[in-house]
């Protein structure tokens, strides 16, 4: 074992990018602008001896995640490997390349669990969100699938002003599906989100409402459905712990091998990744520069350095600090006690003005949208 | 007890699909997983959820985990009642 070991504890969770490739075009992906090619993607050999390394380190959960994960001709096999190495198993998936053969494949394989996205309630609004028609019936029967193929469903959905109206009606289709959890998650604006955040900012009075309403339906739906909502940190005191910690509780792995300690971590300039082509996981974990760079609280500046919530926060998100502060290693901004706090302001106070069209996400960011 | 039984017909609660208890060789500790959840399990709810397969009886659960421990049977009811409805009410046992 590491010497570090003691000090550092191991990861929870390994979220497995097996490909950028995806038949949708959702404006708000979290996948980075530069989507990796599918000749850069790790072959299925590496990315079996990856998820037998994380099951070795004390991972518990894999999130086999994209892109569409379907695109993989090795779904399944890399399912059963997961299984094997006991590794938790969880697929997140558009539904979108699923078919019911490959869904009762994955349920034999051992898939634990499989997350369902959905873009709104309504299909003619779900299917321009997607840039894909057709994309909310192809999701009513991966659903259909997944639960007469016995798999506990999570059906997920991002917040954002084309659906804002509707959160709690989609937390009713999430029940409707046979969903056992829905994630509500308001837009986080990074990645390709942070290109369309003008399109995809709602008012603060629309969010306000969505979230009153989803928080609403946790009564009506004790019991039936576990409801984790993900709500907008601009008009709170205090950020959140992002990612619960800097390289505490998880890490991602891109298409490419790649080993990031959050998805937007790369918009990080001076960071350097290693890859699972070349170290081993556990090196990366304990001793890479990019896990190492924010760790603990060494790094923090003030007002964090001496601040009593900086074990309880971790200063917040270093993307977001990086994004409005301009420094990754400033305070989260959305901390009152921020000198920047006054961005948060401005950004929460653009929603209003006209709404431009969406770049919908594509491998090349200059293809015209469709 | 003072909560009358809520169930028609006898509860025999199970670990549903997507929810597992596993011991952890790394952290050296039972831990019960469900979807982005981690929750640890002490001695007590390993004993318990070790028993929810499905087929056993609330009644039987409680009877046999009375047995086993030599302990007051109302008192091991109300641990597994409160264990479970805790547990169903997150969605991770089925009643």
């Amino acid at each position: 074992m590491n010497a570090d070991a003691k000090r550092i504890p191991a990861p929870v969770g390994l979220l497995a990018e097996l490909t950028h490739r995806c038949p949708l075009g959702c404006p708000y992906c979290s996948n980075p602008p530069a989507l990796e090619p599918r000749s850069d993607e790790l072959d299925t050999a590496i990315w079996k001896d990856v998820f037998s390394q994380a099951a070795a380190l004390g991972v518990l959960h894999a999130h086999l995640s994209g892109g569409e994960p379907a695109a993989r001709r090795d779904l399944v096999e890399i399912v059963a490997h997961c299984a094997k190495v006991g590794l938790y198993t969880n697929l997140i998936t558009s539904g979108v390349g699923l078919t019911e053969a490959l869904v009762n494949a994955l349920a034999e394989a051992g898939l634990d669990h499989a997350q369902l996205s959905i873009q709104d309630s309504e299909a003619g609004s779900a299917d321009r969100i997607a840039g894909y028609e057709g994309a909310f019936a192809r999701k009513q029967s991966a659903a259909a699938w997944i639960a007469r193929a016995g798999l506990p469903l999570t059906v997920n959905a991002v917040i954002h002003r084309a659906n804002v109206q509707r959160a709690g009606k989609m937390v009713e289709l999430a029940v409707a599906l046979g969903a056992r959890r829905v994630e509500v998650a308001h837009t986080q604006y990074y990645g390709w989100a942070m290109i369309n955040r003008a399109a995809l900012m709602p008012t603060a009075a629309q969010a306000e409402t969505a979230i009153a309403e989803v928080e609403a339906l946790r009564k009506t739906y004790a019991g039936v459905i576990v409801i984790d909502h993900v709500i907008p940190d601009y008009h709170a005191r205090y950020p959140k712990a992002c990612m619960g910690g800097w390289g505490k509780r998880g890490l991602n792995v891109t298409p490419s091998g790649k080993a990031l300690p959050c998805h937007a971590a790369e918009t990080i300039p001076g960071l350097e990744f290693w890859n699972v082509r070349e170290r081993s996981l556990e090196d990366i974990w304990f001793n890479s520069p990019a896990f190492n760079a924010f760790r603990g609280t060494d790094w923090m500046r003030e007002p964090c350095r001496s601040c009593d919530r900086q074990t309880i926060d971790y200063g917040g998100c270093r993307c977001q600090a990086l994004a409005l502060a301009g420094d990754a290693r400033e305070a989260d901004p959305v901390c009152h006690l921020s000198p920047h706090h006054g961005k948060v302001a401005d950004v929460a106070a653009e929603a209003s003005s006209e709404i431009p069209e969406y770049a919908y996400r594509r491998m090349k960011l200059f293809e015209p949208a469709q | 007890m003072n909560e009358p039984i809520r169930e028609a017909a006898p509860s025999k609660p199970r670990l549903p699909r997507g929810v597992r208890l596993k011991h952890d060789e790394t952290r050296g500790e039972w831990l019960l997983l469900a979807p982005e959840r981690v929750v640890k399990a002490d001695a007590i709810a390993v004993a318990i959820l070790q028993r929810c397969d499905g087929e056993a009886t609330f009644d039987a659960i409680v009877d046999d985990l009375a047995a086993t421990f030599s302990a007051d049977r109302a008192r091991v009811e109300a641990d597994v009642r409160a264990l479970l409805d805790d547990l169903a009410a997150k969605r991770m046992v089925d009643l």
